[in-house]
């Protein structure tokens, strides 16, 4: 089993100060997977997200990528920033505020990482940025800078640039929250395309139905541990736990994905 | 009833022209060097390594937090005497200017550092940036542009501040002005003619700042 799985979890642990964010968690997502983080804010959902690329480096436990495995706690050593920063290259993260570059076009955003990273020649970079923001609709957009698009075009320039990396593994941060709602659409849809090409991919979101239609599997989180784990729609259509019943109730599980999406 | 001749200063053109070519180098010097130490105050202060942060911050506080005469005459005076390093006028003033700018810049550059938003070099280390490059790709570039409003203005207080090098005879244009009033017993000309100077030099750097200042601010 453990060979297909493309990331692997184990007794994850981490805590900020005196408050315990994730206590032992396990999770493995297959080659091409697509797994869905739900959860109440303040679950750890998004911490785990960010201790899958060590954005942020646990207090214990082990995690995979690929070939490469990281063990944390008592008596292991911390990863130099050189070992850090190559791991990181290898997965791509999308964050809730985009955190695109500024002063950067949306051309050199994506060229960035390809450019000071990769040491790859400008010209490529330039044809390998060209192609990424042409996939996520943006190729017309490539000399404007960040501060003149929309939300979702924000988004997806940020989809773009992560891409540029040719990543194993792509990590969405709350990607839709901050947008409005009519741009949610146009975003969603470009990482359902992702999924759809067989991109390996782990989703923090609050939109249940869009997470039934994509994920294969859903993960439930609450006060830093698993609540419920199965297939996306099993868990939503036939939740078990009552907490997860509870936080479901919340949401409009089925339905239509946002117009943007509805099309072919 | 005082009579003003300032015609009398013609005569000193070249003791004038001699101090100002010394104080406007003097300050391109300091200036640089300043920058250099703040750099290195602003990175040691931002450091994860704690004794690196407390040494930086006792060098930021005492330079900033003692008067800059008494740290003119201290390093000339004093540091041959404690450490038995012997400098030139023109090396003491030099160092202790440019530390003493060194503090007030490196506060001034690690405020714009903290002002990007920690957003930024979380998205360069996710692209696999390692902390040096996310500083200099993605970090610094933004927060220079904030800095230079305030880093023109230390360079201007600066600027001003070495009319105290006379004090150890650096003959900069108020030491060269006092030789002048001296044998002129003409002070009050000469020392109207050294403010005039300084600001002859100084109100087109301040209108040249503050036009910066509002095409930054249009920018943002």
């Amino acid at each position: 089993m453990s060979e297909t799985q493309k990331i692997e979890i184990r007794g994850l642990r981490k805590s900020f100060g005196s408050n315990e964010v994730l206590k032992n968690i396990n999770l493995g997502v297959a080659k091409g997977g697509v797994v869905a983080l739900i959860g109440p804010s303040g679950s750890g959902k998004s911490t785990l997200l960010r201790c899958i690329n060590l954005l942020v480096v646990p207090d214990g436990g082990s995690v995979r990528v690929g070939d490469t495995s990281f063990s944390f706690g008592a008596g292991t050593k911390l990863p130099d920033v050189k070992t850090l920063a190559k791991f990181r290259a290898t997965t791509g993260m999308v964050f809730q505020h985009f955190n695109l570059f500024p002063h950067m076009t949306t051309l050199e955003n994506v060229m960035e990482g390809p450019v000071t990273v990769r040491r790859m020649a400008k010209a490529d970079a330039e044809k390998l940025a060209r192609a990424q923001l042409a996939k996520v609709g943006l190729a017309e957009k490539a000399d404007q800078y960040p501060a003149t698009l929309s939300g979702g075009q924000k988004q997806r320039v940020a989809i773009a640039r992560a891409l540029a990396m040719e990543p194993d593994v792509m990590l969405f941060d709350e990607a839709t929250s901050a947008l409005d709602p009519e741009l949610v659409g146009e975003v969603l849809n470009v990482i359902q395309q992702l999924a759809s090409e067989g991109m390996t991919m782990v989703i923090v979101t609050h939109e249940i139905a869009f997470a039934r239609e994509v994920a294969d599997r859903l993960i439930f989180m609450r006060d830093g541990v698993v609540v419920e784990e199965g297939p996306a729609r099993q868990v939503i259509d036939n939740p078990q736990e009552a907490a997860t019943r509870a936080f479901l109730s919340h949401f409009h599980r089925t339905g239509a994905l946002p117009p943007a999406n509805a099309a072919p | 009833m005082y009579q003003w001749d300032f015609g009398i200063l013609w005569s000193y053109r070249w003791l004038f022209l001699n101090g100002l070519g010394v104080t406007v180098g003097f300050t391109v010097v300091i200036v640089l060097l300043g920058l250099a130490f703040g750099l290195l105050g602003a990175f040691g202060t931002l450091s994860r390594f704690k004794p690196l942060r407390l040494v930086a911050l006792s060098f930021i506080e005492a330079f900033r937090c003692t008067p800059i005469l008494v740290q003119l005459i201290w390093f000339y005076y004093a540091l041959p005497i404690l450490a038995g390093v012997e400098m030139t006028p023109i090396t003491a003033s030099a160092l202790a200017l440019s530390l003493y700018g060194g503090s007030f810049y490196s506060e001034i550059i690690r405020g714009g550092i903290i002002s990007i938003d920690k957003g930024q070099s979380e998205a360069g280390a996710a692209l696999g940036m390692t902390p040096g490059q996310s500083m200099r790709r993605i970090v610094l570039p933004q927060a220079i542009k904030r800095m230079i409003p305030a880093l023109m203005n230390q360079s201007i207080i600066q600027f001003k501040n070495t009319s105290l090098v006379s004090v150890l005879a650096v003959p900069d244009l108020v030491y060269q002005s006092q030789v002048a009033a001296h044998d002129s017993y003409r002070p009050l000309e000469t020392y109207t003619a050294v403010a005039v100077a300084y600001a002859a030099i100084l109100i087109p750097l301040t209108i040249i700042v503050r036009r910066g200042e509002k095409r930054l601010a249009v920018s943002e």
